[in-house]
C-alpha cells in the first residue's frame, strides 16, 4: 500500500463535501475514482495532495502519516498531482515546462547568479520525456499554443519527470478527441507499470481498459469499491451513476 | 513552415543587433552625459532608475505590489550616511551596510508580508514601511526632522576622492550598470525561472515540490537589497539622508517611475525614472504644483498606455517589427 486514507472528511462552511472515504492506492495499480459532478473527487484530491485539510481522517503515504505535511512537502515525498484545468506554465516552451520539474531535484532551483544556459544540461532528460510523450516536433513551442490536449499530455509529461511514486490525475483525457484518448490512455498505463496511479475519469470505456480497481464516489460517500466488473454490477451504482451515463 | 522559421529567427538576430546596439548607444550616452547635463542631476537620475529598477523586480517578475520600498531605500540611505559620518567608513563600505540594513528589513518585513495577496500585501507593507518611518522620526541617530546632514562623499576604495564631480559620477554610474546588470542575472537564472512558473502558475508549482514562499521572499530580499543600493547610492551623491526618503510618498513614487515605464521590462523603470525626475526638475523652478501635474501625467498614462512606455513601444508594430515582445 503506497497512499492510503481512512475516515477522510471535509467541510465547507458547514457543508459537507467529503465524509468518511477510505482509500487504498496500490503499488503498479490504476485505481479510478468515478463519481456524478460535485460528487467530492477533485476534493478528496485536494485533500490527499494537502492542497486542502482535512476536516476528518487520517492519510498514509508510504508508511508516513503525512496528514499535517504541507504540500509542497507531499509532492517531494513523491506524491504529485495535476489539475483538472489543465496546468502548464503558458509562456514558457515545453521544453521548459518540463524543466522547471527538473530544476529541483537537479538542484538547479535557486542558483540566482547563473545564466539560464546553465539549465542546458537538464535537456538531454527533458527531452526523453518529450519524446516519451510523442511532443518531440513542439519542443521549442510555448505551452500556450498547444491544442487542449497536447497541453494535457504536457502537464504528463512535467508531472512524470519528478519520477513520483504516486500519480494522481484528475480528467486527465477531459475534453480530448477520440485519438488523444487513446493515446493518453495507453501512456498512463504505461507508466503505471512502475508507480501508483490515482485517476478521476469520467470516460467509463477507459476506466474499464485500465483501472485494476474502481471506487464510485456520491455526495461525497463511497458508494461502491471493487474492480470495474463488480462495481458495474451494483444496483445502486447502475441506478445513481452508470445508468443516467448509458 | 520552413518560411516561418527562417524569418523568426532572422527578425530574432536583427532584435539582437539591434539591441546590442541601442545598448552601446545607451552607454555612450552615459559616459558623455556629465559632460552635456548638470551631473548631480543625471546621478540623480542614476539613482532612481536603480530604484525603479530594484522596485519592478518585485512586481514586475513576481507580481508583488510593495507599498513600503521608501523604508529600504531610505533605509539604507539612513545606514549608509550613519556608517560614512560617524564611523567613518569609505564609501564603497558605507554603501555595503546599507545594503545589508535593506535586505535584513527586507527579510523582516518580507517574512510578515509574503503570505499575503494583491491589495493586503500592499497594506501590509504600507503599514509595516510607515512604522520605520515613524521609528526615523523618533529615533536620535536618525536626527529626526534634520535628518543626518553633510555626509561626507570620502574617498573611494581609501583612494579616489568622490568630491571630485567626475570621479563621482562614475562611482555612480558603475554602481548603478552593476546593480542593474545584478538584476538582468536575476532575473535569467535558473531562481528567476522558478519565479517566471511561480507566476504563471502558482498551484502548479507547488504541486511541483516547490515552497514558494521561500522563493518569493528570496525575490522581496533581492529587490530590498538593490533598492538599498540605490538609496545608499543617494546619501553619497547628495550627502545627506532625511525623512523624504523613507516617507510613503516615496513608495508612491516609485510605482509612478515603474509603471509610467512598463513594468516587466528591462528599460522601462530606467525610462520612467528618468521621466519622472526630469518632470520634478522642470517643475521645481516653475509655479506649477509638482504633485498634481506628475499625478495627472500618472494618470494620463495609467488611461493610455497600459503596458506603460517602454511596454507600449514593444507591442507596438515597429516595436515587433524589430523582434521585441511585450512581455506577459
Ligand atoms: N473550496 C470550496 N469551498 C466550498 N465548496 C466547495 C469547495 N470546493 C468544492 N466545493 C463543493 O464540494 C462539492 C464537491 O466538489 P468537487 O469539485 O470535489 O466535485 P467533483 O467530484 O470533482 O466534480 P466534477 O466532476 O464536476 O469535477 C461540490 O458541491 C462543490 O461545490
Ligand atoms: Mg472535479
Amino acid at each position: 500500500m503506497v497512499l492510503s486514507a481512512r475516515g477522510l472528511g471535509k467541510d465547507f462552511a458547514g457543508f459537507t463535501a467529503v465524509n468518511g472515504v477510505d482509500l487504498d492506492v496500490e503499488h503498479a495499480r490504476i485505481h479510478a475514482l468515478i463519481g456524478p459532478n460535485g460528487a467530492g473527487k477533485t476534493t478528496v484530491f485536494n485533500l490527499l495532495t494537502k492542497f486542502l485539510q482535512p476536516t476528518r481522517g487520517r492519510i498514509m503515504l508510504l508508511d508516513q502519516d503525512i496528514t499535517k505535511v504541507k504540500p509542497d512537502k507531499i509532492a517531494r515525498m513523491g506524491l504529485v498531482r495535476s489539475f483538472q484545468i489543465s496546468a502548464v506554465f503558458p509562456h514558457l516552451t515545453v521544453l521548459e515546462n518540463v524543466r522547471i520539474a527538473l530544476q529541483r531535484p537537479n538542484k538547479l532551483a535557486t542558483q540566482f547568479w547563473l545564466p539560464l544556459s546553465s539549465l542546458d544540461k537538464l535537456n538531454p532528460r527533458a527531452e526523453e520525456l518529450i519524446a516519451d510523450l510523442g511532443l518531440s516536433q513542439y519542443r521549442d513551442t510555448r505551452a500556450t499554443d498547444l491544442s487542449y490536449g497536447r497541453k494535457r499530455v504536457l502537464e504528463i509529461a512535467t508531472t512524470l519527470a519528478l519520477d513520483p511514486k504516486v500519480l494522481l490525475l484528475d480528467e486527465p483525457m477531459a475534453g480530448m478527441g477520440g485519438e488523444d484518448v487513446a493515446t493518453v490512455a495507453s501512456i498512463i498505463a504505461d507508466v503505471a507499470k512502475t508507480r501508483a496511479v490515482l485517476m478521476v475519469e469520467h470516460n467509463l470505456s477507459v476506466v474499464a481498459d485500465i483501472a485494476h480497481h474502481v471506487t464510485v464516489l456520491q455526495r461525497g460517500e463511497i458508494l461502491a469499491s471493487g474492480d470495474y466488473e463488480t462495481v458495474s454490477q451494483n444496483p445502486q451504482v447502475r441506478t445513481a451513476y452508470m445508468g443516467t451515463e448509458d | 513552415m520552413t518560411d516561418a522559421t527562417h524569418t523568426t529567427s532572422s527578425t530574432f538576430t536583427g532584435a539582437r543587433h539591434l539591441r546590442t546596439v541601442m545598448l552601446i548607444a545607451i552607454l555612450i550616452f552615459l559616459i558623455a552625459a556629465p559632460f552635456l547635463f548638470y551631473p548631480i542631476f543625471v546621478m540623480k537620475i542614476l539613482c532612481f532608475a536603480l530604484f525603479a529598477a530594484a522596485f519592478n523586480l518585485l512586481l514586475g517578475y513576481t507580481g508583488f505590489l510593495s507599498f513600503g520600498h521608501a523604508a529600504f531605500f531610505g533605509g539604507a540611505a539612513y545606514f549608509t550616511a550613519h556608517a560614512m559620518k560617524e564611523w567613518g567608513t569609505t564609501p564603497e563600505v558605507g554603501i555595503l551596510i546599507g545594503v545589508a540594513g535593506a535586505a535584513a528589513l527586507g527579510l523582516v518585513i518580507g517574512l510578515i508580508a509574503i503570505r499575503r495577496q494583491g491589495i493586503y500585501f500592499a497594506m501590509i507593507t504600507l503599514a509595516l514601511s510607515q512604522m520605520f518611518f515613524f521609528y526615523c522620526v523618533q529615533s536620535a541617530w536618525t536626527h529626526g526632522e534634520d535628518g543626518i546632514q553633510s555626509v561626507p562623499r570620502g574617498h573611494l576604495f581609501g583612494l579616489i576622492d568622490l568630491n571630485v564631480t567626475t570621479n563621482m559620477y562614475f562611482f555612480v554610474l558603475a554602481v548603478f550598470l552593476i546593480g542593474i546588470g545584478i538584476i538582468w542575472r536575476f532575473v535569467n537564472s535558473p531562481f528567476g525561472m522558478i519565479l517566471k512558473s511561480i507566476r504563471e502558475n502558482e498551484q502548479r508549482t507547488v504541486s511541483l515540490g516547490y515552497a514558494v514562499d521561500r522563493y518569493k521572499l528570496g525575490a522581496f530580499v533581492m529587490s530590498a537589497a538593490l533598492a538599498g543600493l540605490a538609496g545608499g547610492l543617494k546619501a553619497i551623491v547628495f550627502e545627506f539622508a532625511t525623512l523624504t526618503d523613507v516617507a510613503w510618498q516615496m513608495s508612491g513614487e516609485v510605482i509612478l517611475m515603474t509603471l509610467l515605464g512598463g513594468i516587466g521590462t528591462m528599460i522601462g523603470p530606467v525610462v520612467g525614472a528618468s521621466l519622472v525626475v526630469t518632470l520634478q526638475n522642470e517643475l521645481a523652478t516653475s509655479d506649477f504644483p509638482v504633485t498634481i501635474v506628475t499625478g495627472l501625467v500618472f494618470m494620463a498614462c495609467v488611461l493610455l498606455f497600459r503596458r506603460g512606455l517602454v511596454g507600449e513601444f514593444y507591442a507596438s508594430r515597429l516595436g515587433r517589427r524589430l523582434g521585441f515582445r511585450p512581455e506577459q
